[in-house]
């Protein structure tokens, strides 16, 4: 669905980003780790578009990135950002509804997409408040269900990605947000998540991708990715590393 | 505010008759007071063979109306590109005005009355009326364009940054409209004096004809880039990953907004606050979605701007006061409660 391969970025004269191969499907939740300046927003940059690789490609869909028409391209591919500057007083529903600005899919369908992503989000009573009286917490949720309502119908072929969504949630909506992530995936998207929480990824996420200092450090799954040695290497924290006691992933224990 | 939501067809309705009323008023006082049945029996005079005093008619006809026009064009033209651009700012106190988008037209435009006989002469006199508007236009584009990328920042626009530029914009066009002023003879200073206030008083139908163009052209433009609008308030790259290609709505913008803004300078001189308080009052009223806003904006800016040129004309009649000095008074007392307000929110 995402597919990239021998991805370069230079910012200024620097290498940010060097020889990154990684493809995510339908149905997957890929979820990208690294400190601070591992690379993690240049790499999302570039696989919005946003910032030109300096070599390699980026697929979408089978197609290159930049050789999709824009308003296609939006239908397909959705982006949360950390936070957002809105500062006008739409209400909920009007926010959510921009979503829906690249699709010619008719007013009937559009509010029962909004109507649904607004549930999806936990968001629905919201719905006629102003943007602008909302905590932190609220308007990511509202951002999010924008992005879901942008790429509602797009199964089989959309990719969604989240830039550390969770970082100004409670506890109950970080579980729901990356819940919500899991569902878009088995709703037939592919998901992108940057998160700094290792457990939150390593029980959330199908694979994980380890950037450090602009390179993949490691690829694979919750196991395979988060061992003592390497996350001592990489975050420079010596950490156990149990099995949940719940489920079947890592529960790292600083 | 919610409440507000459900009446919104109501609301507009209102607004719409609030338009109505202003135009008669607009047409009917003044010096000479005409009384509201004559007034309306003067602009139905094409279907009835009524006897109508000829000085009513005169006045109405050559004075009034098309004075009328220019103040429904100025009007909804500077309340249309005050909320285009608070759009296109990602702020809701950015303002024409406030900016110096106004100021940086007004030179070029005083450059053309000025000069503009002498470095056109070569090209024929009907074109002049239209050289001053150009002028007023290209010191728009400048101005814009300058400040916005004076003012863009990662986090959106910020206010300091863009009232700063408007300052210096406001500055710079003072010194070249003062040097202009030594250049003009007593017909042309008059010209200038009256730019710096804003007044309709100058209407007539050949100028209000030039205006229309311009305006008609903003008018059909504008209200099509809402959507976009609505998306950059998000952000660039949130609108970029909508699929709005920023740049060309951008350029759209910032053009569409000189030309209107440039036209009305070139038309009435400098009126300040309509492109402030209008949009705002519009969005207190009915949301902030664009969709709503621009049009809204357009009759809510033509009626007020009608209703303030009516107190232009009666405050200290027979004599006049400048129109940008009434919406000046008016305005800025609203653009300071706003800016406290922020700044009680936590910064602008």
């Amino acid at each position: 669905m995402l597919l990239v391969e021998g991805l370069c970025c230079e910012r200024g004269r620097n290498k940010v980003l060097r020889d990154i191969d990684f493809k995510v499907v339908a149905g997957e939740v890929l979820a990208v780790l690294g400190t601070n300046g591992a690379g993690k927003s240049t790499l999302l940059a570039s696989l919005t578009g946003e910032l030109t690789p300096s070599a390699g490609r980026v697929e979408l869909a089978g197609r290159a990135l930049a050789d999709w028409p824009p308003l296609e391209r939006a239908r397909r591919l959705a982006v949360l950002p950390q936070s957002s500057s809105l500062a006008f007083a739409f209400s909920v529903t009007e926010v959510v509804a921009m979503g829906r600005l690249p699709h010619a899919s008719g007013q009937q369908q559009d509010d029962a997409i909004v109507m649904q992503a607004m549930h999806a989000t936990d968001v629905s009573h919201l719905a006629t408040r102003s943007y602008l009286s909302l905590s932190g917490g609220e308007r990511q949720r509202v951002h999010l269900a924008r992005v879901l309502s942008q790429v509602w119908d797009a199964a089989g072929q959309g990719c969604l990605l989240l830039d550390e969504p969770t970082s100004s949630l409670d506890l109950a909506h970080q579980q729901l947000i990356l819940q919500q992530a899991r569902d878009m995936a088995a709703r037939g998207l592919a998901v992108i998540v940057v998160l700094h929480d290792l457990n939150l990824a390593a029980r959330y996420a199908d694979r994980l991708l380890l950037l450090h200092q602009g390179r993949v450090r490691s690829l694979g799954t919750p196991w395979d990715v988060l061992s003592v040695e390497r996350i001592a290497e990489v975050f420079g924290v010596v950490v156990q590393v149990e099995k949940h006691p719940l489920q079947d992933s890592p529960l790292i224990i600083v | 505010m919610v409440a507000a939501y459900r009446f919104k067809p109501v609301i507009t309705l209102l607004l719409l008759a609030l338009l109505l009323v202003a135009l008669l008023l607009s047409l009917a006082l003044g010096p000479v007071a005409i009384p509201l049945g004559d007034t309306l029996r003067v602009l139905l005079r094409w279907f009835s063979t009524a006897d109508l005093p000829t000085d009513q008619v005169l006045i109405i006809e050559h004075i009034r109306l098309p004075r009328t026009l220019m103040g429904i064009l100025v009007g909804a033209t500077l309340a249309l590109t005050g909320a285009a651009m608070q759009g296109l700012f990602r702020n809701p106190l950015a303002d024409p005005g406030l900016i110096g988008v106004s100021s940086g037209a007004a030179p070029g435009a005083a450059l053309m009355i000025v000069l503009g006989s002498s470095l056109l002469s070569a090209l024929p006199s009907f074109v002049l009326p239209y050289a001053t508007v150009l002028g007023a236009f290209a010191g728009g584009v400048i101005t814009t364009w300058l400040v916005y990328r004076l003012g863009q920042s990662v986090q959106g626009t910020s206010v300091a940054s863009m009232l700063l530029a408007g300052i210096a914009i406001a500055a710079i066009s003072g010194a070249v409209i003062g040097m202009l002023s030594y250049l003009a003879d007593d017909a042309m200073l008059r010209t200038l004096t009256f730019w710096n206030m804003g007044s309709l008083g100058s209407a007539n139908y050949q100028r209000v004809a030039v205006l229309a163009l311009c305006c008609a052209l903003v008018w059909w433009r504008l209200p099509r880039q809402a959507k976009a609008l609505n998306a950059l308030l998000l952000g660039e790259s949130e609108a970029r990953h909508l699929g709005v290609d920023v740049e060309r709505v951008k350029r759209e913008l910032v053009l569409l907004t000189a030309l209107g803004v440039g036209a009305c300078v070139a038309a009435a001189g400098l009126i300040g606050f309509v492109g402030l308080v209008v949009p705002h009052l519009v969005r207190l009223l009915l949301g902030a979605d664009h969709r709503r806003v621009l049009p809204v904006s357009m009759l809510l800016g033509a009626s007020l701007l009608l209703l303030a040129d009516v107190g232009a004309r009666l405050l200290i009649a027979p004599a006049e006061l400048p129109l940008g000095i009434i919406t000046a008074l008016l305005g800025a007392p609203f653009f300071l409660a706003l800016l406290m307000r922020a700044q009680r929110r936590g910064g602008v």
